[in-house]
Order: structure tokens, then sequence, then C-alpha cells
């Protein structure tokens, strides 16, 4: 059976499984109908003409991993930012684990998407915000939420700063086989409130392992969010990763994206602006090595006047890696004084890695200042020279111009030991000790 | 120190160095002088190992040893140091950082540890102010948004950090105003020693009234054409280099 008709035939033991019928059965319902017509994408799709799911879609897998094994947690310390204190929602093989995580009711929610599914205090939020963001549209979208159940469930209240980052951590065992995850993240950020989220999923040993997440975020008027996604997985796993920002007036919401392993990582990122006055900001920094493949998909929808828009990705390919850049900015005509920015700086250091990068820009007001702007490179050979003349060995020399070109992105990270692990993760894929942090 | 035979050098098959002999001993400051064009950066990028060059001819000897096909880190290592006319942008990493990164790979190659803390923070300390560099500049990104003039200054602090035995500054001078010039010519004088040497490439005599040459040589289409002493840059300042090039055809 193909993988198709077995996500669609399981969708009934799923449904026996989740029992009695809760708030968004009817979504799920008609998400499967949505997928059940469309399918997986394919390349003859034009966003997803650079990457292919077919190596991944032609193995059989488990869809309900049962959680057995307990992880020590000193084994996977180093996934987490031990060294400050943090919010956290961990699930093990798409389960949570109590054990792992450190959840919260005082002040603000930091749970579960299960919890707030089946609570009744919740459902009135859940009917409001849960799949009012994302695209209904959208395969893998649609298929995620025909199975839609549990992930994290963030609610920070008006005026309220959360004290602590937020970790939204993904492990997977490989104990039981190959394994299709599909995490729900809902967040909701009120009025005036502020928020930093970090998200990574994470592998423990070589297995193959296909995660299909979406993740809606509402950042109310004056909201503060600051979202970071660490995507630095072994070699055997793939990331389909469907992001939906929708945003009111006057507030700030800014995804980084840190794309260092992985077999297939697709990013689709979504901004919907839907007051004046709003501030989004997308970066990232992709540095890949081996086959890895990441596509960069992302759209900012300037639907309403005097916004702006920041996007600054960079990449840095190796050995027979890929990168793909599919930037869309759309200005609808009301959006007039729409301030739209978009740079995509790739270095390509072996001549075996292929980048594509397209941005597209569809813009219907009159009165925009929008700048877009991509190259693929190579580094420049007299620049490495200078380094090398004052004694520093060519490999170093490289990693330090890799990280001089990479570095606008990382000072933007507003939580300090994370810039620093951010900082030593390139070091360690550059393969360079630069005896100093930046 | 540093002998050049019959070195002949070209850039994408094209021929720009034809025949250098050049020999510089320890003490001594050699002027390379010549029109645009006639090869002046090419020799100093060639003596520091710019990959971008192809020596097809002749020899580059360093105290005795051939370095024709050394890297230019391992030419850095031997004492070999570069100024450069147009020092690269470096965002990210400070002044201060990127001279620690060289100073310590410099010391690596020689088998020694990384210099200690405290005594980095004096030398940078002791070189800086010689060169009336404020703190502020040190942590500023390596050279990105300098004046002309802050780049060269900083390109004579890496100087001073590493102390080569042969320091080549190529162009120093230009972009320079006449203050900028005279710090960064009191930090070259006040850096020799009897057992270095230093060549400068130059196009105008200025430096040279601050930097006085023992020798001063006029190359003129990848030859050097004529040799001489301090008095020859000065004829060169009066009559320009149209009588070199006269001589040259006659």
């Amino acid at each position: 059976m193909d993988l198709k008709d077995k996500l669609l035939d399981s969708h009934i033991a799923f449904e026996e499984e989740l029992g009695p019928k809760d708030s968004i059965q009817k979504l799920r319902n008609q998400a499967l109908k949505t997928f059940e017509a469309k399918g997986f994408p394919s390349k003859k799709l034009e966003a997803w003409k650079y990457t292919s799911l077919n190596s991944l879609i032609q193995d059989d897998y488990l869809l309900f991993p049962k959680s057995e094994k307990a992880v020590a947690l000193n084994e996977i310390k180093h996934v987490f930012l031990y060294e400050v204190d943090t919010y956290k929602v961990v699930f093990i093989d798409g389960i949570h684990s109590p054990f792992l995580s450190d959840t919260t009711h005082d002040g603000l929610d930091v749970c579960l998407l299960s919890a707030a599914l089946s609570k009744p205090k919740y459902s009135e939020l859940i009917k409001q915000y849960f799949g009012s963001v994302a695209d209904k549209e959208e395969n893998m979208t649609a298929l995620n939420t025909s199975y839609a159940r549990e992930g994290a469930y963030i609610y920070i209240p008006p005026s309220v700063v959360a004290e602590k980052p937020i970790e939204i951590i993904h492990l997977s065992t490989g104990d039981q086989g190959p394994v299709w995850l599909q995490p729900r993240n809902l967040i909701v950020v009120d009025t005036n409130a502020q928020v930093q989220i970090v998200e990574r999923h994470q592998s423990l040993l070589e297995h193959q392992v296909v995660t299909n997440s979406v993740t809606e975020l509402i950042a109310h008027q004056e909201a503060l969010v600051d979202y970071y996604k660490i995507q630095n997985d072994l070699d055997s796993a793939s990331l389909i990763d469907n992001t939906y920002i929708a945003q009111d007036k006057n507030s700030h919401v800014s995804v980084h994206t840190f794309s260092f392993g992985g077999k297939i990582t697709r990013n689709n990122l979504n901004f919907y602006q839907r007051g004046e006055h709003i501030n989004s900001t997308l970066k990232g920094i992709t540095l890949l090595q081996g086959k890895q493949h990441v596509d960069h998909n992302t759209l900012v929808h300037h639907a309403q006047p005097n916004c702006e828009s920041h996007q600054d990705y960079k990449g840095i390919f190796s050995d027979r890696s890929i990168g793909v850049f599919n930037g869309k900015i759309l200005v609808d005509k009301i959006a007039q004084k729409t301030n739209a920015f978009q740079q995509n700086n790739n270095v390509i250091l072996n001549d075996k890695a292929k980048v594509n990068t397209k941005p597209q820009l569809e813009i219907f007001a009159d009165d925009v200042r929008c700048s877009h702007g991509c190259t693929i490179g190579q580094l420049d050979e007299e620049a490495l020279f200078y380094l090398r003349s004052r004694g520093i060995p060519k490999k170093e020399a490289k990693g330090l111009m890799t990280y001089a070109f990479a570095n606008n992105v990382l000072q933007s990270v507003q939580i300090p030991t994370l810039k620093k692990r951010i900082n030593k993760l390139i070091a360690n894929k550059l393969g360079v000790n630069l005896g100093f942090e930046l | 120190m540093l002998t050049i035979e019959n070195l002949h050098a070209e850039v994408e098959d094209k021929g720009i160095l034809k025949g250098i002999d050049l020999d510089v001993k320890a003490g001594e400051i050699h002027a390379i002088m010549g029109p645009n064009g006639s090869g002046k950066s090419t020799l100093s990028s060639v003596i520091a190992g710019n990959e971008g060059y192809e020596v097809t001819q002749g020899n580059i000897l360093f105290r005795g040893e051939e370095i024709n096909d050394m890297s230019p880190e391992e030419r850095a290592h031997k004492g070999i140091f570069l100024s450069f006319q147009y020092p690269v942008e470096i965002p990210g990493v400070s002044v201060t950082n990127f001279i620690k990164t060289a100073l310590n790979a410099q010391r690596k190659a020689s088998g020694k540890e990384d210099m200690p803390a405290g005594e980095m923070l004096k030398k940078i300390r002791e070189k800086s102010s010689m060169l009336s560099i404020d703190s502020k500049f040190l942590s500023r990104s390596l050279n990105q948004g300098f004046s002309g003039g802050e780049k060269k200054r900083n390109e004579i602090f890496q100087m001073a950090m590493m102390e080569p035995q042969l320091a080549i500054l190529d162009e120093t001078d230009s972009g320079l105003d006449i203050d900028a010039l005279k710090i960064v010519a009191d930090g070259v004088n006040a850096l020799r020693t009897d057992e270095n040497a230093t060549i400068v490439i130059t196009h105008y005599q200025r430096l040279l009234e601050y930097i006085v040459p023992d020798f001063v040589h006029v190359l003129y289409d990848g030859k050097i054409v004529k040799s001489g002493t301090k008095e020859l840059a000065k004829e060169l300042e009066a009559k320009g280099y149209d009588w070199i090039k006269q001589e040259v055809t006659d």
C-alpha cells in the first residue's frame, strides 16, 4: 500500500483512538478530504519545483508510535538551552514526555494541544484560533490537520511578558523503525504580550523519521514575538515545517531559522499582516554538507498600509548539498507605504553544491518600497589571501569568512545563550576553532 | 634576507613580471617605484604567495630557502608580512579578535601555545598606543566602514603585532592625509631593527620623506629598469616617469 492510501485508511483507527468527538473533528475530516484529493505535492507544483518528497513517501512508516523508551536527561541535555531556565514542552516520538517537560498555567499557558482540545475552558480559544491561519488548501498542511491532536499550546494573556523562553522540543528515538510524526502547535500572543520561543526537532540516533509539522501563531496588537527554529537533525531525518503567522496592528514578529542538518528540510513560512504598522522579520542561516537539502519557501502578505517586512537569508553550501530559496512578497492594492526588503545571499564552497533562488514580488499598490536581491558566489579569493597572508591557515580562513558572511543574521538573536550555541554549531560544522566567540 | 632571481609571473596567461632581480638584506629599506601598471602590486602579491599569480620562471629565496611553492600562511609563518593596498572588510570579526587569531595561528605554526590573554592584551595596548589607535577602534569590525587612513593604520598595527622579518608596504601612503602619513611612517620606523627589512612600494616620493630608503628601484613593464639611492626618488618626483620610459625605449 502506498503511503497516501495508508494515511487515508489509518484515519478511522486514529479517530477511534481519539474517542469522543472534539471541537476540531470537522476540520480534521475536511482536511482529510483535501489531502485525499490533492495527495502529496509533486514537482509539477511551482512551489515544489526544486524539492521532491519522492524519496520520503516511498517507504512505510509507523504513524502512531508508542512511547516506550524513557530518555535520560543527561543524554539529551545538549538539545536544550540548559544554561538558562526555560519552559519546556517535550515530545518523544510524538508523545508528550511529562518527565522532560516544564509546562505552566501560572499567568500564561504553556501546555499540550491535546489538553487544550479536551478541556472545556479552552474550547472558546480553540474555536477562535485553531485552523484560523493555516492554509486549508495546502497539501501537507491538510495532511497535518487531518491528524492534528498533539503539540504545544501556548497562550500569553494581554500585557504578560513570558519571563522565560519556551522550548518546543521533538525527540525521536528510532526505537520503532521509520516514523511519521505530525505535531501541531497553536500559539496565541495576546495584546501587548511578549514571548520568546525555540523549536527544535532532534533524532537521537540515525533512523528514518519524517516530521510534517504545522504551527499557527497569532500575534495580536502590540505583541512582540521572537521565534527561533533550530534544524540540526541527523542525515536520516526530514522535516516539513509549515508555519503560519497572523499579525495585528503594531505587532513585531521575527522568525530565525537555523538549518544546519537533516536529509530534506522544507520550511513553508507564511506571514499575514492584518493591521497597520506591523513589522515582520524572517532571517535564516543555512549551512549544509553532504547531500543535505533545505528549501525555504516564504510568503509575506502585506494587506494593510504602513507595514514593514525584512527578510535576510544566508546560505553556505558544500559537498553535494542543495539549497532552495523561494521568497514571495505580496502587496495588496490598499497596502500603501509598504516597506518590504528581501535578501538571499549564498556561498558555494564546492562546485557540486547547488542553489536555486527565486524572489517573487507581486505588488498591486503604487506607493511602496520593495527591494530584493539574491546572490550566489564563492568566497572571495582576494579576501582569503588577505587572511592567509596573516598566517591564518586556509581552512580557518574560510571558516572566518563564512562566519563574517553569516554574521548579521546572528546579531539579531535576542537570547545570548542561544547565540553562543549557534556560534558553536557553526564553528563545529565548519570544523574550525577560532579561539573566540563572536 | 630576500633574494629574487629572474622572477617571471603571470595572471591568466598575461605576463606581468618579466625578469625581476632584487636583493634585500637585513636592516635595509628598499623602495620600489614605478608608474601605474608596471607590476608593483603584483610583485608584492607574488612575494606574499597570492595563488592568483603563477610564477613561470625564476626563484624567490627567503633567508636562503626557496619559497616559490609555499602557501601564503607558510610564508607569513616564516616572517613575511604584506600591508595591503586595499585591506579586506570582515564584518562581525573585531580588530582585536582578528589579530588574536592571526598571532595565535602564527605561534601554533612554530609549536607554541596560544599567547596568554594578559600578555596579548598588554601587547595590543602597547602597539595600538604607538600608532595612536584608541580602544574603541579595536572593537570595531575589521576594516568595515574604516576610512582610508584607518585601514592603513590598522595594517601597520597588525604588522607591529606580528613583528615580521620582512614587511612589504604596498601603496601604504595612498588615501592618507599628511598627519596619518606621519603616524604610519613613525610606526614603521619604530619597528625597524638591524634584523628586519622593509620593502616600500609607492607611486609617489612623498612617503619616502618619512620612511627613508637605502635603495630605490624603478619598476617598468615588469622589470627593474633603474636602481639607485634615495636621490633617484627625488629625481623621479621632479621629472616624472616619462624620462625612464624614454630611456627604456631608447
